[in-house]
């Protein structure tokens, strides 16, 4: 634009700089006359300043990124635990079934979504596998229908087979599957984080061995 | 003069504003950019949607903070302060309503406002930066309506959560902690509430208030872009002159000659957000976001439905790369667009690849929310129980058809496969499927599945497919049933039982 960027006229008033008033004159004046012809010390003391100032940046930035990526560096091992899924005579044999659990790590405000649902699946009278509801997809809850015997996701159409391989659909995967145990007539599973593609939450990757201290006293009342 | 009453109380008025405008010097600036000159082609009505862009910003920070005193960011808190707000409070909904619908407009305006600066070459030098600055609050605009959706904690809320995190979990190597740090958590709970709050009220807020200061500085810096002429080439080395001339022989002050269109633009907008918000009401909350509740479909909001429908056709190998190098692609190339065309043609009428890009996002963009709306590639879970075979489907069929039709309603088939119009869009519609197979060829298709269906080899006693199988060959309209044309020359046999079941006894 055109416009010359202009001083605001104030109302009534013209004001001229470069005339000082005698009264202003004198202590200003000296402070400068005093001043060291040479400003190297000034220079370097104003470099000196913001390098210290950088460095309290850096250390601040510790705790400030510390505290924001927190949820990240959290080991697997710091969010999962074996949880109860209740006795295995809740599951009866040849029948898949939705059950719930507490995740094992919750915070103060999470209500109704510290819950997690999972869909269980037996077999044998030993044999069972445990599906997480989320669609391999986008996550999505897969329905099961026991007369097709297929899962059906309502997002996108991606269906499973009841064993959880994928049947037909956009997804790239079976269904995430739990790791699981019975422990004193209780099916158990190794659980803890959202199941996407990323973490280990999954089937397909080789059974851990598992840390025994993950255990019981880890399980929220 | 100075002695009658009315003038002595103008003194006093231009006293205070003067006490003001001395420490303030707002006045004076304000005075001088409402009044910059404008070219005379500028004052149209198609320049309006910038400053209805920005009004409705206001809408939505007014209404925003009025939601803020009643609102709670928590998981536990979240869903019943909404059923508060829309049923307890005087105008709850209506607040609720216009917040909802003014961010709806806010986007359609967005973009409109943006399609206009493109066809009218408004980004080419030198407002190269203005065009970029504004990608950059398209972006954070939308960023707005997503963390906006999950503010309203309900079950689209919580599942659409649960696709973010899927989504950025298919991102190799860096995926699973930024899944984390998305979550905020192992799961979608409480710490993910309070993210997005933070990020809907504090952090985006911040950033876009302070971008369109920046934008709108640009604007008054560099004037308003003159109707484009064809032929009417810009050059850097001249255009500022020629601009600058133009506005000195044709200007006209912005205010009133120009922003009277706007004013009138922007109420007409305030007034239809009212509108929807009356008529229409508030937008959810839907279901309780409670995890266990899994009878759910759930849907994303107006402005990424096309998202939605994108990943439903994509090829599933095809998704994760294209996840990943589309968005960089498209907004790399948003950004990009006024430094690679910065110079040259402004006009549309020779800019036909301009044009035509326009149209195609346009149509791609309303095919696609269109299809979201009614997401035909979704199983309709509710069908195979809802529905009733129709009776014309079932009149002078043998008992081994009916039967076939009781099966067809049992295995869900209904879900995917429409009958007479009803049942889902997933599969093709059976209502003439004998026409279009042969007995072979459907039971081979139950039976193996393939082309999107799951094989249901498992799931149907031989029984149960022959039943099927007689059932879906009485499907043929007024067609005759396919037939493989290399069984003509054998004898005839329309009854036998269909081979590969014979020889291929399903398992179980």
């Amino acid at each position: 634009m055109s416009h010359p960027s202009k001083d605001p006229q104030s109302p009534g008033q013209d004001h001229q700089a470069g005339v000082i008033s005698t009264e202003w004159q004198g202590s200003e004046q000296e402070r400068l006359d005093a001043r060291p012809s040479e400003t190297s010390r000034r220079t370097f003391l104003f470099k000196l300043a913001v390098g210290f100032n950088a460095l309290v940046g850096v250390v601040m930035a510790v705790p400030i990124f510390g505290f924001l990526l927190g949820p990240v560096f959290k080991k697997r091992d710091d969010n999962h635990a074996w949880i109860s899924l209740g006795s295995i005579a809740s599951f009866p044999k040849g029948e898949t079934r939705l059950a719930n659990y507490l995740n094992p790590v919750t915070g103060p405000s999470d209500g109704e979504t510290a819950k997690v649902a999972c869909w269980v699946r037996r077999t044998e009278e030993d044999k069972f596998q445990v599906f997480a509801v989320n669609c391999a997809h986008l996550g999505c809850p897969v329905r099961w229908f026991a007369q097709s015997k297929l899962f059906l996701c309502p997002c996108h159409g991606g269906s499973y087979y009841e064993d959880g391989t994928r049947a037909s659909g956009p997804p790239p995967r079976g269904l995430f599957e739990y790791q699981h145990r019975t422990q004193g007539g209780a099916l158990e599973i190794f659980a803890g984080e959202m199941p996407t593609l990323s973490n280990e939450a999954c089937a397909g990757k080789k059974p851990l061995i598992q840390v025994t201290s993950a255990n019981d006293e880890r399980r929220p009342a | 003069m100075n002695d009658s009453k009315q003038s002595g109380l103008k003194k006093a008025g231009l006293g205070v504003f003067n006490w003001f405008e001395r420490r303030l010097g707002l006045g004076s600036q304000v005075a001088e950019m409402s009044g910059h000159p404008t070219p005379v082609s500028a004052a149209s009505w198609w320049y309006v949607f910038g400053s209805a862009a920005m009004v409705l910003l206001g809408l939505q920070v007014m209404t925003g903070i009025l939601l803020a005193l009643v609102y709670s960011p928590s998981a536990s808190n979240a869903w019943p302060s909404l059923q508060f707000i829309n049923h307890n409070l005087t105008l709850g909904w209506f607040l609720r309503a216009m917040h909802g619908w003014g961010s709806d407009f806010m986007i359609a305006i967005v973009l409109i406002h943006m399609a206009q600066v493109f066809l009218f070459g408004a980004y080419k030098f030198p407002r190269e930066l203005t065009w970029i600055v504004g990608v950059v609050l398209l972006l954070l605009t939308l960023g707005m309506a997503f963390t906006g959706q999950v503010l309203r904690f309900d079950q689209d809320a919580y599942w659409g959560l649960g696709i973010g995190a899927s989504i950025t979990g298919s991102i190799p190597v860096v995926g699973g902690p930024l899944v984390k740090l998305l979550l905020g958590g192992p799961i979608i709970g409480g710490a993910t509430l309070s993210r997005f709050f933070t990020l809907h009220v504090f952090v985006i807020p911040g950033i876009l208030l302070a971008g369109v200061a920046v934008h709108l500085l640009m604007v008054l810096k560099l004037g308003i872009n003159e109707w484009p002429m064809p032929g009417r080439l810009v050059r850097k080395t001249d255009y500022e002159k020629n601009y600058a001339a133009l506005t000195k022989s044709t200007g006209v002050p912005f205010v009133p000659d120009a922003a009277w269109k706007d004013a009138v633009f922007s109420a007409v907008i305030m007034l239809s957000v009212m509108g929807c918000a009356w008529f229409l009401g508030p937008i959810g909350p839907t279901g309780v976001p409670d995890p266990t509740i899994i009878q759910t479909a759930p849907k994303p909001d107006y402005p990424f439905l096309w998202i939605f429908a994108v990943l439903a056709y994509l090829p599933p190998e095809l998704e994760t790369p294209l996840l990943l190098i589309a968005p960089p692609l498209i907004i790399g190339g948003l950004l990009l667009l006024p430094l690679v065309a910065g110079e040259g043609e402004k006009h549309w009428s020779r800019r036909p690849v301009a044009v035509l890009m326009i149209t195609l996002i346009a149509v791609v963009l309303g095919v696609f929310t269109k299809l979201g709306t009614y997401a035909p590639w979704s199983p309709q879970m509710d069908a195979w129980s809802s529905y009733t075979v129709p009776a014309e489907y079932l009149e002078h069929r043998t008992p081994l058809e009916r039967r076939g039709a009781v099966v067809f309603q049992e295995k869900q088939c209904r879900d995917c496969h429409s009958l007479n119009s009803t049942g889902g869009q997933r599969g093709p519609a059976l209502d003439k499927v004998a026409a279009e197979m042969t007995e072979d060829q459907i039971i081979r298709q139950i039976l193996q599945g393939g082309g999107n269906m799951p094989a249901y080899g498992k799931a149907l006693n031989p029984a149960e497919t022959k039943a099927l199988t007689s059932f879906l060959m009485t499907l043929h309209g007024h067609q005759r049933p396919a037939k493989d044309a290399s069984l003509g020359t054998m004898p005839q046999n329309g009854t036998h039982p269909a081979a590969p079941v014979a020889e291929n006894p399903p398992a179980k």
